[in-house]
């Protein structure tokens, strides 16, 4: 038994594909998602929110000022300087088409008369006026979070405001306060007014189901959508199987180099670079293939509106699988065994995939993170993808994607190919 | 050196050094037209360097190498170098009629042109009935044959074939003998690299010996025998007992021990008896005696003081 272990152990150490996949991936991923999930204070995502003030009243002044307070938001009531020229603030039109286009995954609209009955204890009052929460759908968390978050600053930043609804309610239905008490409860209105608006607010903890100001929550952004996520997960995962089955097919330059076939080749008119070229078309057409595959199968079962998004699919399907295989010939061309391409390839792909959203969507992570999946191409198509299925964006508006990811394959190509020279001549 | 294009290789005081090995060092060779040149040494002597560096895989470090007259790396080169390498270079997944189109395509042979030359091949390889079988699913010789044959999809004037018999069976390598011989009927310009001393014997009109990156005799068989060892025999005679008795006295007396025998050269049969006696004088005991003629086996023992096979 000990020759057995001793055995096994001798093969381990001398295979450092086993090794570093046994080791060093579970802690490299143990550190990816601590950094994602652990509550780090630091690093915890701040929800985006887009605020929209068209009443300019004292009441919603207040509200806004509330919401900036929050330090689990980033609140934006007008879009960042270009060129250094302060843009105008965010109108309701404006702010659903920054929603729709992925700018926040939230926008809040106070309406004009809110601030004449800005609070209500009564659901059923139809007098106060409707705060209008745009939000996109793919972010299940964000608006609900907001949505929350309006009813807790609305007691926090308006106790006067509270207080003095409370004593109309209180007046309708006792008959009335005396003129002394009246004067008493105006005077205690008047100092919670003026501590508010002195900045000395209290930090009372939110009371989400509260509902004492009316907010309608829309989705403009997947509002037809059959199956919400699925067109993300299509993708998601699609691109992450996808540099799977390209660093394996890539991995065909490695058998062949091994059994002499390579050299055969060269040594015929074809040269590295059209030997390369030919395997990179023939891998981006399997990688196309898969995806054509998956998103049928999402249409089929998952109700994906493929058919109606075949121009944009064709766009970010060519560009992520050039991407894609362009990956795998330079996996290929480093490694010198198929053990070692499995064992990098493995290591590197989950690494893309964990940070450049495969696995949890990047709005999910922290800031730093999310810049950090911007390095993946599992990013990109990610996001190319989701202006399509998710945002019904039109092609024009992949342009960003799909310059990053040609510009992606063609780097990845030009290294590939000068690391293959060691293929060409001894 | 002058450029003659009908002769199909010259090479000129080729030098390939691998770290501080040197694989090639100093070749200058010629084949003639039509010519069957082996060439023969043990494992590691350089012969698959030399043929990668004709081949083109090669870059050599000095040396110049002309293939009818143009530079081994050039596409005038290549269309008319066929190249049968040491490994089976053959795509397992596709059937053999499938790996001889891929090759010939890669040659630039398309239509009806290309499906002649797969005919042709498969015909030549007697692959014919398997023309449609994967080659994952052949046996070691046939591999080793469809290997040949795509070498030769584009119809080469020159082959060079590197040990193309490795691992095969009595049968196969007798099936490959014929193929190659067919080669020498239509007149093809061959370089044929071998460690089987029989096999240079029975293909080639020329022997050149490598060893240690040189050629250290060129000739034909006869010629190379004669140059060694002239008129002269080969006694053979197995002693029994200690090798630290044996090797000593056998060398004192101008022989050399192989595997347990050792081998003297005699002018004259009658040297044997003295030869015997003096060896039964110091003690030894004699358990076989045999007398035969030196061939290219016994060349390389006398040039190098191994064995070709060591």
């Amino acid at each position: 038994m000990f020759a057995i272990i001793r055995t096994a152990m001798v093969s381990l150490r001398r295979d450092r594909g086993a090794l570093s996949l046994s080791f060093i991936l579970p802690v490299v991923f143990f550190s990816i998602f601590a950094v994602i999930f652990g509550g780090r204070r630091d690093t915890t995502p701040k929800i985006r929110v887009l605020v929209v003030d068209e009443d300019h009243s004292r009441a919603s002044g207040r509200l806004v000022q509330g919401l900036k307070q929050e330090g689990s938001l980033v609140v934006k009531t007008r879009p960042n300087p270009v060129n250094d020229i302060e843009q105008p603030e965010y109108t309701a039109a404006t702010a659903e088409t920054a929603v729709k286009e992925g700018t926040a995954p939230v926008a809040v609209i106070i309406p004009h008369g809110f601030g004449e009955n800005p609070i209500s204890f009564s659901p059923a009052d139809t007098n106060r006026a409707t705060i209008q929460l745009l939000k996109d759908s793919s972010d299940m968390i964000a608006p609900q979070m907001i949505s929350g978050l309006l009813q807790k600053v609305a007691m926090t930043s308006m106790p006067d405001l509270m207080a003095d609804q409370g004593s109309k309610y209180f007046d309708q239905s006792t008959g009335g306060l005396t003129r002394e008490q009246r004067d008493r409860l105006n005077e205690g209105i008047r100092h919670l007014r003026e501590r508010q608006e002195s900045g000395a607010s209290t930090s009372v903890p939110a009371n989400e189901g509260g509902g004492i100001i009316a907010v309608k929550a829309r989705a403009v952004v997947g509002e037809n959508k059959n199956n919400p996520m699925v067109s993300f997960y299509a993708a998601a995962i699609g691109v992450m199987f996808l540099l799977f089955t390209a660093s394996g097919s890539a991995g065909a330059l490695l058998d062949e180099a091994e059994s002499g076939t390579l050299d055969r080749v060269l040594s015929s008119r074809v040269t590295m670079t059209s030997l390369l070229l030919g395997k990179l078309t023939y891998n981006s057409l399997l990688a196309f293939s898969q995806l054509v595959v998956m998103f049928l199968w999402g249409w089929a079962v998952f109700k994906l509106d493929f058919w109606s998004h075949i121009p944009g699919f064709m766009v970010m399907g060519v560009c992520t699988s050039v991407a894609v295989a362009s990956f795998g010939m330079l996996l290929a061309s480093i490694c010198r065994t198929r053990a070692q391409l499995g064992a990098l390839s493995t290591l590197v792909i989950l690494i893309m995939s964990s940070i450049g959203g495969s696995m949890f969507p990047r709005f999910l992570m922290p800031e730093a993170m999310q810049k950090a999946g911007l390095l993946t191409i599992n990013a990109w198509a990610i996001d190319g993808f989701t202006k399509i299925f998710w945002r019904d964006e039109p092609i024009s508006h992949l342009w960003p994607q799909v310059l990053v990811l040609v510009a992606i394959a063609i780097a990845l190509f030009l290294i590939a190919r000068r690391v293959a020279r060691r293929w060409e001549v001894a | 050196m002058t450029c003659d294009t009908s002769l199909p290789l010259r090479i000129d005081a080729l030098v390939k050094h691998f770290g501080q090995v040197n694989a090639v060092d100093g070749i200058t060779l010629e084949l003639r037209s039509g010519e069957c040149l082996g060439l023969l040494g043990p494992n590691g002597a350089g012969k698959s360097t030399l043929i990668r560096s004709i081949v083109g895989r090669v870059i050599p470090d000095a040396g110049t190498i002309l293939i009818f007259g143009a530079k081994a790396d050039s596409t005038a080169a290549r269309s008319t170098l066929g190249w049968v390498p040491q490994e089976l270079a053959l795509y397992p997944r596709l059937t053999c009629r499938e790996n001889l189109r891929a090759f010939g395509r890669y040659h630039g042979l398309s239509g009806p042109v290309l499906e002649q030359a797969v005919a042709r091949c498969l015909g030549w390889s007697t692959l014919t009935d398997r023309a449609d079988e994967l080659v994952k699913n052949l046996s070691g010789g046939m591999k080793r044959r469809l290997n040949m044959a795509a070498g030769l999809i584009h119809q080469p004037k020159l082959v060079l074939m590197d040990e193309p018999t490795v691992g095969v069976d009595p049968q196969s390598r007798h099936n490959i003998f014929e193929m190659i011989e067919k080669l020498r009927g239509e007149g093809m310009s061959l370089i044929y690299t071998t460690h089987y001393m029989e096999e240079a014997e029975r293909l080639c009109d020329r022997i050149a010996i490598v060893d240690h990156g040189k050629i250290i005799a060129l000739g034909t068989s006869e010629e190379l025998v004669h140059n060694a060892f002239g008129t002269r025999s080969q006694v053979l005679v197995h002693f029994g007992g200690s090798p630290e008795r044996v090797i000593p006295w056998v060398a004192a007396r101008g022989g050399q021990t192989t595997d347990g025998i050792a081998q003297f050269t005699i002018a004259h049969p009658v040297e044997i008896a003295s030869l015997l006696e003096d060896s039964a004088k110091a003690g030894l005991e004699l358990v076989d005696v045999s007398l035969r003629k030196p061939n290219l086996e016994s060349v390389f023992l006398h040039l190098t003081g191994r064995e070709l096979r060591d």
